[in-house]
């Protein structure tokens, strides 16, 4: 299998370690958190990504996130890698990350890079639901 | 991780080659032992290397109870497949151009017959039940005029459910159609008897039971009498079926491992059923478990079970020191789940979710022990990582829920 050995790590440290690696779930009614599932068990990959934010200035900034993902090793260590990058950063710096980030940070190969689409879809639209709450 | 401290489940994959297999093979290779060329005529290394390729085959034939003159070498399974399909079609075209298969063939049946429709041929894909059978009555009511060819696997390489090829040849026998059979899985696992059954072509591989991959053989009926086109041309080997030096260390290799599986079947048989039956035990007791596959019509060398709620791939990679297979081909381009299962009419999540586990000769209770302890854990820690298991306790149905494809 084509894993590299940074996607093969960081899949492993977040299925022996979830809540270190911030898996788990807020409660989506929260006014300060933003939930975004994408991708369809048809498919073999669902990401639910859930951000809890805060107002900073004329903005907001993301204190924690929590995540769970079904799908290949691949798009688990995607969604792992995004959440590390998300926390601290406010939602424009968010709105602002590419999903080749990702691809850059795992090594994915060209067949897994629909893993890290799936992973920014997810903090687009987690953002879209917390903008919308505001 | 070195290989050695994994656990090998994935036999229906590939084996091992039998130790006793590989030091008679070495027998036919250096300055000392018997390397001639089996087509020389005119020396005793010819004579020599010619008289262990004609044991071997009595070997293969042997197991299959049919005579040796019926089987030709190949390279494997899948060339004995494309000969098979290829050869027939091509060379009976003037009869007919139509003919018919399944849809959960394996893909060395299924690419030469997409082949073959490039070239004009008319192909049945015929579905399975929703067990992974095609049945007798299914190949019938397929059957036309223009039907010249019946392809039909034993046992599924996915799923190991038998179908039941003896009814199969008596309906292909009444109409004169040729039926061939894939049997890549079946050597060494069960009973065949071609003396009995009405096969015209049968594929076999020397990997999938303990001998060296690079060889296999095709069994071509003498009567009533199967002709076939080439796909190989050159010496005029093997009837000028196909040509090319034989490789005697190869063919030596799958005679003995042949040999073996007729001596030992039984042995082998018994203890992986008994492996098979624990394994299932233990499996069913994790919750939302499918076996896929008929329990009651299957060969208990492989089992296939969906673990709804996780993905196939990432249960893989959680398995890290077992080897196993996944029915999910999200490692291919295609990121389709197994068409063996679709074709089963298993829910594409379920497809998604299915793992392969493939028992044999050098299986241990360790092994079986060690997987079965570790797989629960796994299965358990993914679901915690899974937002379709948080969904599914939540009482929320998969099925009512819009999803955002992609």
């Amino acid at each position: 299998m084509a894993y590299s050995k940074k996607v093969v790590e960081k899949f492993e440290n977040t299925l022996n370690n979830p809540e270190a690696f911030k898996v788990g779930r807020f409660d989506p009614k929260d006014a300060n958190v933003g939930t975004g599932m994408v991708g369809a068990p048809a498919c073999g990959d669902v990401m639910k990504l859930q951000i809890k934010c805060e107002p900073k200035g004329n903005t907001h900034v993301i204190k924690d996130v929590k995540f769970k993902t079904y799908g290949c090793g691949s798009a688990i260590a995607s969604s792992s890698e995004l959440v590390e990058m998300l926390i601290g950063k406010t939602l424009e710096e968010a709105k602002a990350i590419k999903n080749v980030e990702i691809v850059e940070a795992l090594e994915l190969p060209p067949i897994k890079i629909h893993c890290s689409v799936l992973a920014e879809d997810s903090i687009r639209q987690a953002i879209e639901d917390y903008e919308a709450k505001q | 991780m070195s290989t050695q401290s994994t656990i090998y489940l994935d036999y229906a994959s590939t084996t091992p080659v039998d130790p006793r297999v590989a030091s008679k093979m070495m027998e036919f290779l250096t300055p000392e032992g018997e390397f001639g060329n089996p087509a020389s005529r005119s020396h005793r290394f010819g004579w020599k290397a010619d008289e262990a390729v004609e044991e071997a085959r009595s070997h293969v034939a042997n197991l299959v109870n049919c005579d040796p003159r019926e089987v030709v070498w190949t390279s494997g399974a899948t060339e004995a497949d494309n000969l098979a399909i290829k050869g027939v079609a091509r060379f009976y075209k003037s009869k007919g151009n139509h003919i018919i298969t399944s849809k959960i063939e394996h893909k060395a049946v299924l690419d030469p017959c997409r082949q073959l429709e490039r070239e004009g041929f008319e192909v049945t894909y015929l579905d399975p039940d929703d067990k992974g059978v095609i049945s007798p009555e299914a190949v019938k009511s397929a059957i036309k005029d223009s039907t010249v060819l019946v392809s039909i696997m034993h046992i599924n390489n996915e799923l190991g459910t038998l179908n039941d090829i003896s009814k199969i040849g008596d309906v292909t026998r009444d109409k004169g159609i040729f039926f061939h059979v894939d049997a890549a899985q079946s050597t060494g696992k069960v009973n065949i008897d071609l003396e009995k059954m009405s096969v015209d072509l049968m594929s076999f591989s020397a990997h999938k039971t303990y001998g060296p991959k690079g060889v296999g053989a095709l069994y071509v009926r003498r009567k009533p009498r199967v002709r076939l086109e080439a796909l190989i041309h050159g010496g005029g080997h093997e009837r000028g079926m196909r040509s090319g030096t034989l490789a005697t260390h190869q063919i030596v290799g799958m005679g003995e491992a042949f040999r073996l599986a007729s001596k030992e079947m039984e042995e082998d048989h018994k203890k992986i059923s008994k492996y098979h039956e624990k394994f299932l035990d233990k499996v069913k007791e994790i919750d939302h478990v499918y076996i896929n596959g008929d329990l009651n019509n299957k060969v208990p060398n492989i089992l296939n079970v969906s673990f709804n709620f996780v993905e196939g791939e990432s249960l893989i990679m959680g398995l890290k020191d077992i080897a196993v297979s996944s029915g999910s081909a999200c490692t291919s381009a295609s990121l389709e789940p197994s068409y063996v299962l679709r074709a089963l009419g298993r829910k594409d999540e379920l497809a998604h979710s299915s793992i392969r586990f493939s028992f044999g000769r050098f299986t241990s209770d360790d092994d079986v022990n060690n997987t079965l302890d570790i797989l629960g854990n796994v299965v358990q820690r993914l679901r915690e990582l899974s937002p379709l298991w948080e969904m599914h306790l939540d009482g929320i149905d998969l099925d009512t829920v819009e999803w955002n494809a992609h």
